[in-house]
């Protein structure tokens, strides 16, 4: 009985050991098993993503309406432009990325140096301009009322543009007076040890509703999409009523619990989306760094081969193949 | 390592002379892509709300724009093309059955809950 361990390889054979199967070498396959695995990760979190829009598909956020914003552009209404920049940046450094694979083909030491520090730079970029994103949605733009139903009531006016009557939002603080604080922050040292609450928004309901009752021009928009897709604008007396019957809390900016743009749905999956993709940028860079080094202390040139930067950038273009569907999916439809 | 590049793209309407042109020409191509996008997602031209197969035709345009990136990315900066038959299609067709199926179930699920909230049975604010 020769059954051994070394008799059951067949020499010259696929799969019988010591030769590489679809002539993918051993890490280079694993690395797309992992890049299909987090693929159905990412798509399970889209298509969820999709399920809950479906659900509430007559009140679901205008992305447009929400990412309006661009560093040192302040008070200007710029839907798209600097999510687009962050895909460019993310596609370049997909590019200097392969530029570094191709380089390591030549066994270029100097040019995979150069185009793996290029491709870092490029990941830092894109991971500040997300946590900008983030600081910016947390943030909030005009402040909402909450209804009992966990519905929410945005405020605005019509304006004259150019002949036309259009509705321009209208934040808390243009029309609500603030008078002295019904109560203070409950914090574990002042209070129950034992019992916690976030910041109070910084004006209650009732302060909302005089200043909606003493601005006579203010009108109150609901989710409800209109036929023409636009978010259904209430009379002045509908407007006082909603506020007055329906609205518990004031909401400023967004969190896991309330949302100031619309469905708190569309806050928890734009945190959990767009972060896992983050950490996967994060950890991207990290991992390029590391390779960086070693590319840097000539591991790869003694090894002559520079396979390992090939599977670092399978893994860095995943994460912009990834980027390409959040940017779909979140921004554009 | 066997690294010879398949240098065209467009089924050999564009060939490049060198691995490296080759990536800048599909950057040029990714970048109109996207381009377009943001021209289309900003102006959101009337002619393209008109609702086709249960989506606005906007929608597809765009989703239909990011597969052909996605398709682009894989096999230029990942070099699927160069692979081999076997490794492409055991990557590819498992995720497109597995994601596609996963988007039917969903979506359909998300469309009938909404059925349910919209046909008055649900009430939201009391």
């Amino acid at each position: 009985m020769s059954s051994t361990v070394a008799n059951t390889g067949v020499d010259n054979q696929s799969w019988g050991g010591g030769n590489a199967p679809l002539k993918a070498s051993y890490g280079k396959m694993m690395m797309w098993f992992f890049i299909v695995s987090d693929a159905l990760t990412f798509s399970g979190f889209l298509a969820a993503y999709g399920f809950s829009r479906f659900k509430f598909i007559d009140s679901w956020p205008i992305a447009d309406e929400v990412f309006t914003h661009v560093p040192f552009l302040h008070g200007q209404e710029l839907p798209m432009i600097y999510v687009a920049f962050m895909t460019f940046i993310l596609i370049m450094s997909s590019v200097t990325m392969v530029l570094a694979v191709d380089a390591g083909h030549k066994l270029d030491k100097a040019k995979v140096t150069w185009y793996m520090f290029l491709t870092i730079i490029g990941g830092l970029i894109f991971v500040g301009s997300q946590a900008w994103e983030w600081a910016t949605f947390i943030k909030g733009d005009y402040g909402a009322v909450q209804t009992k139903g966990g519905n929410i009531l945005q405020f605005g006016e019509y304006v004259d543009v150019d002949g036309e009557q259009k509705f321009k939002r209208v934040a808390l603080g243009d029309f609500v007076v603030s008078e002295t604080k019904v109560r203070s922050q409950h914090e574990s040292k002042n209070g129950l040890w034992y019992v916690d609450e976030g910041s109070l928004p910084s004006y209650t309901v009732d302060q909302v509703y005089k200043g909606l009752a003493a601005n006579e021009n203010v009108l109150v928009r609901t989710q409800q999409l209109n036929d023409e897709r636009e978010k259904t604008v209430l009379s002045r007396t509908a407007s006082l009523e909603a506020i007055k019957n329906n609205g518990v809390l004031v909401v400023e900016g967004a969190n896991l619990q309330v949302n100031e743009y619309g469905s708190s749905l569309f806050a928890d999956f734009f945190f959990f989306i767009t972060g896992f993709h983050g950490f996967h940028v994060f950890s991207g860079v990290v991992l390029n760094i590391i390779i960086f080094f070693n590319v840097i202390l000539g591991t790869y040139e003694r090894r002559k081969s520079y396979e390992m930067v090939e599977k670092v950038g399978l893994y860095w273009h995943f994460v912009d193949l990834v980027w390409v569907f959040v940017f779909t999916f979140f921004y554009l439809v | 390592m066997g690294h010879a590049h398949k240098l065209e793209i467009f089924r050999g309407l564009i060939k490049f002379k060198s691995n490296t042109q080759k990536i800048w020409g599909v950057l040029i191509l990714l970048s109109i892509i996207t381009a377009i996008e943001v021209v289309l997602g900003i102006y959101k031209p009337e002619s393209l709300m008109n609702s086709f197969l249960g989506m606005k035709l906007l929608n597809w345009i765009f989703i239909i724009l990011t597969i052909v990136k996605a398709y682009y990315i894989t096999w230029d900066f990942m070099h699927m093309r160069d692979e081999t038959k076997g490794l492409r299609r055991a990557v590819v067709w498992t995720a497109i059955f597995l994601i596609c199926y996963l988007i039917f179930i969903l979506l359909q699920e998300g469309n009938y809950v909404e059925s349910v909230y919209s046909s008055g049975y649900i009430k939201r604010d009391f």
